[in-house]
């Protein structure tokens, strides 16, 4: 300090002052004075924080950990049992061949048809016509089978023929009193034929993981800029690194219990999901998830303005990046650009990876290096990111 | 003593708008400094070039002999900055706002909860901070920013949109801060807040200090006539007028309005005298000018809010 200003201040020393209420000022220094023990870390209040607004926001609960187990428990009651090609079959009169099958060969035959006997085979014709029956049986001439059929739906119809073409082979081979000659010896791998909710279940979390990351960090950003607390923080002697790390600490709990409901309702005997092998994989998958989908939240957030900008904005990334990388329906059948253009969604390779992990017996080697494309993604958008932060809407 | 905020020639441009025009100031410690202008004259820019928020194009700036660009948290922990009150959480009450304001600084519960009974909220710790009054927001944003006790604090605004007995309790509470030593800088509306709590003001505009200095000392400095004002009725018009040519007043006006009979003068002591020897000082009122006046002098137009 220099020796003119000192010297400016001891005219000032005592302020002329014109109405004078005030007290004779204390020569008191200010400074903390209060006791030191009294002291709070910011990670935790902000934390702690963080849980409240979201707990408190009960909107927010129900967009982020709610609606995707509707999803869940819509599209699992939906596509119930729909790959196994079970049909209704009326079986007009009575049938002694069919009649005749017993034991195991009764038990396969009950899992894939439903048989029911009717004696008007006009009505059960009717009903195979408008759809409520997938064929009919009834005894022809001689030894002869008669099967009449719907081609409404083409893999019933052939699941139909095939079953009554195997009846009856069986039946000549047994008819010829010998043993048969080649036999099938058929089990099931876990493949593309796996149940609906095996997939369904991989592809709504890793979906639920990334709307919550995205829109919950894209929102908090915003809002935290507008009322101000961004400046507060940055006129505090705090670390950015209490308030990062308390946003990762609440989204990864939150997309964590995500995950725990969601294999907890999809293995429920209703929808049953079968977990398979490594399936605990699935945790360090979707914290990586969570990571990189923060990143694009954080991104959406520097740039957008406003709460409502940010929204449409991270809902033109999120809605596309889901119906692009499998998360509700599988993209075995879909044109080879959509492929391609999936293989740039970080949600894609989540998918592929939890699905791996959860109902395909995928192990280490599956997950790892999803894991690390998913935080390299992270590091890269965070690093575009904050180029664009701003502390304030100036 | 030593001096608390040192600003040279700060300037800050926005496009087209010079917003802060080369702004000279020194703020003494324990000085309660205010800073006036029309809207859009640049005083929250000034400020917000003093807390360190913005950088400004040009000048030096020490705050308790610090930069405050870039970000020095060693100085941080010394200053105040006090948010408009909107800047609180939404869901969260008025005891969890401070308390996460005031962990930022490292400050406990214990301390936060002090503070809040030191600004009279304790009663509604447990209220939604966006549900409190506007007085009782006000204050719980002074709260916050005084948490850690600093030195230096800065209030943008303190008492805009409160009603006229918020604003004294308001004031109440300001000269309370500032009578522990800590020095004070605020941006106003009101001149007559700037006249009741500052030791000095600066009226600002179109980006420049114009006059600096006590609001007493401007408003004499203005060299205003004084109106001198009694009930209408006691004495007439016409003895008045004889009365104060005789000893000599400089009278530059009398008037009786059937209400009061005013006498517009540039010394109201032989004024005074004249009325008292009549027996006609009921209802007396001297006025002389206020800051108001000053404004208007210095920036030619109605002071807008």
């Amino acid at each position: 300090m220099s020796a003119e200003r000192t010297d400016e201040a001891t005219v000032l020393v005592d302020p002329p002052r014109p109405q004078d209420p005030k007290d004779p000022r204390p020569a008191k220094a200010a400074g903390p004075t209060a006791a030191t023990d009294d002291k709070a870390s910011p990670f935790f209040q902000l934390s702690k924080v963080m849980a409240l607004l979201f707990v408190r926001d009960k909107g927010a609960v129900f967009f982020m950990l709610i609606f995707p187990l509707i999803f869940l428990a819509l599209f699992g009651s939906l596509f119930k049992g729909s790959s196994t090609a079970h049909a209704s079959v009326a079986e007009v009169g009575s049938i002694r061949m069919l009649d005749n099958v017993h034991g195991s060969d009764r038990t396969q035959l009950d899992q894939a048809l439903t048989i029911t006997r009717m004696t008007s085979q006009a009505k059960a014709l009717e009903e195979v016509r408008n759809g409520t029956l997938d064929g009919l049986i009834e005894q022809g001439p001689g030894n002869t089978l008669v099967l009449r059929f719907s081609s409404v739906d083409p893999t019933t119809a052939a699941t139909v023929k095939g079953i009554f073409q195997s009846v009856i082979q069986t039946a000549n081979v047994e008819a010829t009193g010998k043993p048969p000659t080649y036999t099938l010896d058929a089990t099931q791998v876990e493949d593309n034929s796996v149940k609906p909710i095996q997939y369904l279940t991989p592809g709504l979390l890793s979906w639920a993981v990334a709307n919550a990351g995205v829109f919950s960090t894209a929102l908090t950003l915003v809002m935290l800029r507008r009322i101000g607390v961004l400046r507060r923080i940055r006129l505090a002697p705090m670390r950015m690194t209490s308030l990062i790390g308390s946003r990762i600490g609440i989204t990864t709990a939150m997309t964590l219990s995500q995950t725990a409901i969601f294999l907890a309702v999809a293995s429920i005997p209703y929808f049953g999901l079968k977990l398979t092998g490594s399936w605990w994989l699935v945790i360090p998958l979707m914290f990586c998830g969570t990571l990189a989908f923060m990143s694009i939240g954080l991104l959406t957030g520097s740039i957008a303005k406003s709460e409502e900008s940010s929204n449409g904005l991270a809902q033109l990334i999120v809605l596309p990046m889901s119906f692009l990388s499998g998360s509700f329906f599988s993209l075995d059948s879909a044109p080879g650009w959509v492929k391609d253009i999936s293989r740039l969604m970080p949600l894609r390779y989540l998918v592929t990876a939890s699905e791996s992990v959860l109902s395909r017996g995928g192990g280490l080697s599956d997950a790892l290096p999803t894991m690390g494309g998913l935080l390299v993604f992270a590091a890269v958008v965070t690093a575009i990111s904050m180029r664009l932060f701003r502390w304030d809407d100036f | 003593m030593t001096t608390a905020i040192v600003a040279d020639g700060i300037r800050k441009r926005y496009r087209d708008i010079q917003a802060v025009d080369g702004v000279s100031l020194t703020v003494e410690t324990g000085e309660f400094y205010g800073i006036l202008g029309p809207n859009g004259a640049g005083k929250t820019t000034t400020l917000e070039i003093l807390e360190g928020i913005r950088e400004p194009d040009e000048g030096r700036i020490e705050l308790l002999g610090l930069s405050p660009w870039p970000r020095n948290p060693k100085l941080l922990t010394r200053i105040g900055v006090q948010f408009q009150s909107s800047a609180f959480f939404e869901r969260l009450t008025a005891r969890e706002t401070i308390q996460i304001f005031a962990s930022f600084y490292g400050v406990g519960s214990r301390r936060a909860d002090a503070m809040l009974e030191r600004v009279s909220l304790s009663d509604v710790a447990s209220v939604p901070a966006q549900r409190l009054s506007g007085g009782q927001a006000h204050r719980l944003s002074i709260a916050c920013a005084l948490a850690h006790e600093p030195e230096l604090l800065f209030l943008d605004e303190p008492t805009t949109g409160l009603d006229p007995q918020s604003r004294r309790n308001l004031w109440d509470l300001l000269r309370d801060i500032n009578a522990e030593g800590r020095t004070i800088v605020l941006t106003t509306h009101y001149l007559d807040e700037a006249e009741i709590l500052c030791d000095r003001v600066a009226v600002m505009d179109h980006g420049k200090m114009l006059k600096t200095g006590a609001p007493a000392t401007l408003i004499r400095e203005l060299d205003e006539n004084v109106r001198v004002s009694v009930e209408s009725g006691l004495t007439d018009e016409q003895t008045i007028r004889e009365l104060l040519g005789q000893a000599g007043a400089d009278v530059v006006a009398v008037e009786d309005d059937g209400v009061s009979l005013s006498i517009t003068t540039s010394l109201p002591g032989p004024v005074l005298s004249v009325l008292a020897e009549q027996g006609a000082l009921r209802g007396l009122e001297v006025r002389g000018a206020t800051l108001e006046d000053v404004f208007l002098q210095l920036t030619g137009r109605e002071y807008r809010t």
